[in-house]
């Protein structure tokens, strides 16, 4: 199996954090000493304007922004790393936290306007509502018919093995998060996912840390369709110059939208920055015209619902495949679809 | 009359307090009620989702397995948002879960669910426990699943409830409280209306009273009334005796007085026909004393039930007038009158007494050769019967001391009379509704006496 996570920057921070494997690190320096450090999954491209605006807002703050991935964030704050703030597309990992006790709670008049399937406990708060979805290249699906259920994808694939050998990415679900999240999501709710595994695992996909490259690499015509990628990075990429060499493809038959949440942990030093941030985030995910931000808002959800959309729900469900047990099962059948050997 | 509270209050506040005591029972109780059906709720789902997992116990190549099912967890959501831990221990083994989590006090056996309460991670927890033997190769293993759940959703449910609870029984008191007033005033009515009843009454109404009343009342209403026939029988023996007692003064008073007289025109000593004289006097005082105390009581008793018919005091002043006119002439005293019909609802023979009595007065006080004026006018809805005379008038002091009984004025002198008169008008218009005036006429001396009586 070929990994193309090449990108990984491996830093090694002084401190609690030593252990921690950092993909991008950035610090956004304030007038005054107050800091507030801020762990996350979403990369600093997509997220840097909400930072700014957040500085904007308290320009004496400085603001220390480390990306990592959700299972390197969950492990950082599960042993103790210092972070005011945890923002991450892996709510499984990031509901695991709250409920064993590493959160603390916040509440603000913000926090209260939020509906109640976007917060748990005032522990852990939604504020976005991104789709699962298919990117596939234009170029190299030339001719062939666009399949808009599993179903067909599965027909598409079978008869047109020569496009697609080789071509196919999508999530390692053993190294990402958000891959794990979204494929025992899928597992659970349409049996069509292990028919789509098997017959990807004899073309031989590509398997990706995460949806930035995979988008990238449709978009440069290495993969031919990246299945299972965040569709709020597909868009944004794809309105940044693909020139139409890219189509973003959400499923008719089923479709996951996760929710990316934010979490103060307990051991935080500044939790009322990060709780005027939550705010801050609360209230962009709460506005009702797109505007021009990289994540989209909550309430689309509503709209992709009508589509077979799913909101995959904050709750104890989303601790069961987070078991070790049942992660190891689920891992070995996954394997035995997709790596075949 | 000494108080001692109003019944009323008293038995609202009884019933009040009783029903303050109700809802905060009601309260209570389902205060408890709700607690315990909420923990009910929970751990039915704790056992339910414990027992799932169960169900998933096998063993593979000498090995216990299991997995985890979606909904032994997603069910733990429906009560509220509580943390969950869940712990799964094969012997002294631990398979999976949460290893701090603390165990069940007493351990569950087979197939049955055991729960408990504890603390962990800093809040309360409820855990239902189950145990399956799982046979791995050649061993029996116990194999224990343990659901743990924190109780904020219990607390949230039963403190809702309890709102809901104390709301409720609030209103019930405020409507209970409402009603014990409401169900204290109807109890009371017909007390109340008796007692209005009661005092509606003229002074010397003495009838029974004839009502419907509920059976407790019913022996009030008996010795009620049974007080009032005694008063009214020993009211009419007095009237009776008075009456009685003044026929019998008479009569021989009558038969003394025409002796003395003989006797007067007999004699020619003049020490003797003095001592005759005052005799006379003596005995007119007493006979006029016994007359008056006669129509007293006549008047006191015809009040009692008075008989109310259409009477024009004009026809009333004009025949008592035409009856003293000879007394009047006797004195050269003219006696005016000027009349307008002026028709009341009462008992002609009393009006009559009163009238006469007042008439009687105006001649009897007023020197000779003067003019007496009887006008009756319609004033303001009322009746009006003057009597206008040229006498002395009624004097300085309260002209209505002049009503008490036997009370005479200072010109008295030498005049006959036992100061009953007025009394008896005066109590003729009381019990008529009206009253009796005296005054002043509005130009020069003497006294103005009015008969004052509702107009009908
Ligand atoms: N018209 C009047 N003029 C002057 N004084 C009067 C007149 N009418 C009543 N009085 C005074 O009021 C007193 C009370 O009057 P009342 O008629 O009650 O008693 P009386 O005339 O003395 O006795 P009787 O019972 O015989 O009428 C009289 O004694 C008299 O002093
Ligand atoms: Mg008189």
């Amino acid at each position: 199996m070929r990994y193309a996570c090449l990108a990984l920057i491996l830093t090694f921070l002084a401190g609690v954090s030593s252990a921690l494997e950092v993909e991008d690190h950035r610090r956004y320096p304030g007038t005054g000493n107050e800091e507030l450090h801020v762990i996350s999954t979403a990369d600093l491209e997509v997220f840097e304007p909400y930072l700014l605006a957040f500085q904007a807002a308290r320009p004496d703050l400085t603001i220390d922004y480390t990306v990592a991935s959700s299972a390197e964030l969950h492990r950082a704050i599960r042993n103790g790393a210092v972070f005011d703030l945890a923002l991450s597309s892996a709510m499984d990992l990031q509901f695991q936290l709250a409920n064993d006790g590493y959160a603390q709670r916040h509440q603000s008049d913000r926090t209260l306007a939020l509906p109640n399937w976007a917060k748990w406990r005032d522990l852990i708060f939604a504020f976005t509502a991104e789709p699962a979805v298919m990117v596939l290249s234009t170029e190299r699906f030339a001719g062939l018919p666009v399949p808009t259920t599993r179903q067909e994808l599965v027909g598409v694939l079978r008869q047109h093995p020569d496009v697609f050998e080789g071509a196919i990415g999508t999530y390692d679900v053993r190294e990402s998060g958000l891959g794990y999240l979204f494929a025992t999501q899928e597992a659970r709710s349409t049996d069509a996912y292990w028919r789509l595994s098997e017959v990807m695992g004899r073309l031989d996909p590509q398997l990706y840390c995460c949806s930035g490259q995979m988008i990238d690499d449709v978009t440069e015509g290495k993969l031919a369709l990246a299945y299972n990628v965040l569709g709020s990075y597909a868009a944004d990429r794809l309105a940044r110059a693909s020139g139409g060499k890219v189509q973003v493809l959400s499923m008719q038959d089923f479709g996951n939208v996760m929710l990316r949440t934010a979490l103060i942990p307990s051991n935080a030093t500044n939790p009322d920055a990060a709780g005027l941030m939550i705010d801050m985030l609360i209230d962009l995910g709460l506005r009702s015209t797109p505007e021009n931000w990289p994540l989209p808002p909550l309430n689309q959800v509503g709209i992709d619902h009508a589509a077979g959309f799913s909101q995959i729900r904050l709750g104890p469900a989303l601790m069961v495949y987070l078991d070790p047990l049942n992660r190891r099962a689920f891992l070995s059948e996954w394997e035995n679809a997709m790596v075949q050997k | 009359m000494t108080g001692t509270g109003s019944i009323g209050r008293k038995l609202t506040l009884l019933l009040a307090g009783v029903a303050a005591l109700l809802s905060l029972l009601s309260w209570a109780m389902v205060n408890g009620l709700a607690k315990q059906a909420a923990e009910r709720t929970q751990d039915n789902v704790l056992a339910a989702s414990a027992t799932t997992i169960a169900e998933t116990l096998r063993s593979e190549q000498g090995e216990v397995r299991l997995e985890l099912p979606y909904s032994a967890f997603s069910m733990l959501g429906a009560i509220g948002e509580d943390r969950v831990f869940y712990r799964v221990t094969a012997g002294e083994q631990m398979l999976t879960g949460y290893e701090d989590l603390p165990l069940p006090s007493d351990p569950p056996s087979q197939g049955q669910v055991v729960f408990d309460t504890a603390q962990f991670s800093g809040e309360a927890i409820r855990m239902a426990s189950v145990s399956r033997v799982i046979f791995a190769g050649v061993q029996a293993v116990p194999v224990t699943v343990t659901m743990a759940q924190t109780r904020n959703g219990v607390s949230a449910i039963t403190s809702d409830l309890s709102q809901l609870a104390a709301f409720l029984s609030v209103m019930f008191f405020l409507v209970a409280v409402a009603m014990s007033a409401f169900a204290a005033q109807t109890s009371l009515k017909p007390l109340n209306e008796i007692a209005a009843a009661v005092a509606r009454r003229g002074p010397s109404d003495l009838r029974p009273l004839r009502r419907e009343a509920p059976t407790e009342l019913a022996p009030l209403m008996t010795s009620l009334n049974r007080l009032m026939d005694r008063l009214g029988q020993s009211i009419r023996r007095s009237e009776d005796f008075i009456a009685e007692a003044a026929h019998r003064v008479r009569t021989p008073l009558a038969t003394v007085r025409a002796q003395a007289e003989v006797a007067l025109r007999t004699t020619d000593d003049d020490a003797e026909k003095q001592r005759l004289r005052r005799i006379i006097r003596a005995v007119d005082e007493s006979s006029r004393s016994a007359g008056q105390l006669l129509d007293h009581a006549t008047v006191a008793y015809r009040a009692e039930d008075l008989s109310r018919h259409p009477t024009d005091l004009a026809d009333i002043a004009r025949k008592t007038v035409d009856g003293l006119e000879p007394t009047a002439a006797m004195k050269d005293i003219y006696i005016k009158l000027d009349t307008a019909p002026a028709t009341v609802s009462g008992d002609a023979v009393l009006l009559e007494n009163a009238f006469r009595n007042v008439l009687d007065n105006a001649i009897k006080y007023s020197p000779e050769d003067t003019t007496v004026t009887v006008r009756v006018f319609v004033e303001n809805g009322y009746a009006r019967a003057a009597v206008v005379d040229e006498g002395p008038g009624l004097g300085d002091g309260p002209a209505e001391n002049l009503t008490e009984r036997f009370r005479r004025g200072r010109n008295t002198e030498g005049i006959v009379g036992s100061g009953l008169g007025l009394t008896i008008a005066s109590d003729v218009l009381r019990a008529h509704g009206g009253h009796l005036d005296l005054g002043q006429p509005t130009k020069g001396k003497g006294a103005c006496v009015t008969l004052v009586l509702p107009s009908s």
